[in-house]
């Protein structure tokens, strides 16, 4: 048992540090880069990801194991214990991560009006980052388990949410710095994301 | 006209107005799956085709789609396509659909697809439609299989498997191995955003 939850742990480190969704394996990139001029918004997205992606990798598994994968709706019957349903799972992952994102902002607007407030307009764009569907794609190439998908899902969203964080505080100090015209803008964002991927590149092998 | 029309909607993407460096649209691909470059071509060829097909298709019926469920109608008609894509794939490419992975599942949020269909699909004809999505995919293309030539050429000294005369000696250039690595992606855009930028100047950002 003590063993089972190291192996979460480190999990959740190698989802948050080595694996960084944003900084190893490019996902999110259009929210990464567009939304990420101020610290303010950049957090309110941060936390709008961490809750989505938790929600939704878990959810997949589910989906994955007793739906879609060969042989999972054996619990039909035996007609069905051949059925592989698998070539079905981009269409089932996206609809959940829509259903979701509009589920969520649905109970947040309910319960938490403040939190939706800050949040809002970024609810409807999570839908299309590529972050959230990746996490979900990852997690069944990886034939994660239920707990580890939840514990992957919570790091895969803490990760990104860190990254675009991080890169957010230091775009608000560029705004002293003299760049060369053409490199203005987008231009240096992916130079400081290139020199922040060799920073989590050092946590490789930890 | 008509003629100047469907050249002026297929060329302007390329270069002019390219996806990836002015619009920022469809990083997230761009930048994984360019350490070799036939993996990058096929990439290409995917997003080109589901381009163009989902432009189509949300052309064909945009008079239909209420607006308000007009975004799960595009995402679906996209992850049908993108399914399609990913059978064919697994079917003739094996290995490199394992080697790319999750990638061609991530086509459905491209933000370029998505972005074609909402921007120029749903207000446009069909034939319009399909030449903006051909010009979009290879808009994309470019940026990628450059990107791709210099990664592969610099970090392992062999392009789609060949040798090259100089790089691939080993006496005269030792492989780069930070070229494999997420970081030099990231620099190699960004140096072609640079170099974008300097030859149209309307498209630098002022702050």
């Amino acid at each position: 048992m003590w063993n089972y939850s190291y192996d979460l742990f480190s999990l959740f480190m190698r989802a948050v540090f080595v694996e960084n969704l944003a900084l190893a394996f490019f996902l999110g990139m259009c929210t990464f880069i567009a939304v990420s001029k101020n610290v303010k918004t950049a957090i309110g997205l941060a936390i709008a990801v961490v809750l989505v992606q938790t929600i939704t990798v878990p959810t997949n598994n589910l989906l994955y194991n007793y739906m879609l994968k060969p042989g999972a709706l054996a619990w039909l019957g035996s007609n069905f214990k051949d059925l592989d349903l698998s070539f079905l799972g981009l269409i089932v992952y996206i609809g959940v991560v829509a259903a979701m994102v509009q589920i969520m902002e649905m109970i947040l607007d309910k319960y938490f009006p403040a939190l939706y407030n800050t949040l809002g307009i970024f609810l409807p764009l999570i839908t299309v980052n590529c972050a959230i569907l990746g996490g979900s794609l990852f997690m069944v190439e990886n034939k994660y388990d239920f707990p580890q998908s939840v514990v992957y899902g919570l790091g895969a969203g803490f990760g990104w949410g860190l990254a675009i964080m991080l890169l957010a505080a230091i775009r608000e100090k560029l705004r002293y710095a003299d760049i060369p015209a053409g490199l203005r803008g987008l231009g240096i964002t992916f130079v400081i994301c290139g020199l922040m991927a060799l920073g989590f590149m050092s946590f490789q092998g930890i | 006209m008509a003629e100047s029309n469907v050249k002026s909607i297929l060329w302007t993407p390329i270069l002019r107005r390219n996806p990836i460096a002015l619009l920022v649209l469809g990083i997230c691909s761009a930048l994984a799956v360019t350490t070799k470059l036939d993996k990058t071509l096929i990439m290409c060829a995917a997003v080109t085709f589901t381009v163009c097909m989902s432009n189509m298709a949300v052309s064909l019926i945009r008079n239909h789609i209420p607006s308000s469920i007009r975004i799960i109608v595009q995402m679906t008609i996209i992850a049908s396509i993108v399914i399609l894509v990913d059978q064919f794939l697994r079917a003739y490419f094996y290995a490199l659909s394992k080697e790319l992975s999750v990638f061609v599942g991530l086509i459905i949020t491209n933000c370029i697809v998505m972005g074609r269909a909402e921007g120029f699909a749903m207000s446009n004809n069909v034939r319009d439609s399909f030449f903006d999505g051909l010009g979009n995919g290879l808009g994309y293309s470019l940026v990628l299989i450059c990107v791709a030539i210099v990664r592969e050429s610099l970090g392992s000294g062999s392009l789609l498997g060949f040798k090259l005369p100089v790089l691939g000696n080993p006496d005269w250039y030792t492989p780069n191995g930070l070229m494999f690595t997420p970081p030099s992606a990231f620099f190699l855009i960004a140096a072609f955003i640079w170099a974008v930028r300097t030859v149209y100047k309307d498209q630098q950002e002022k702050e």
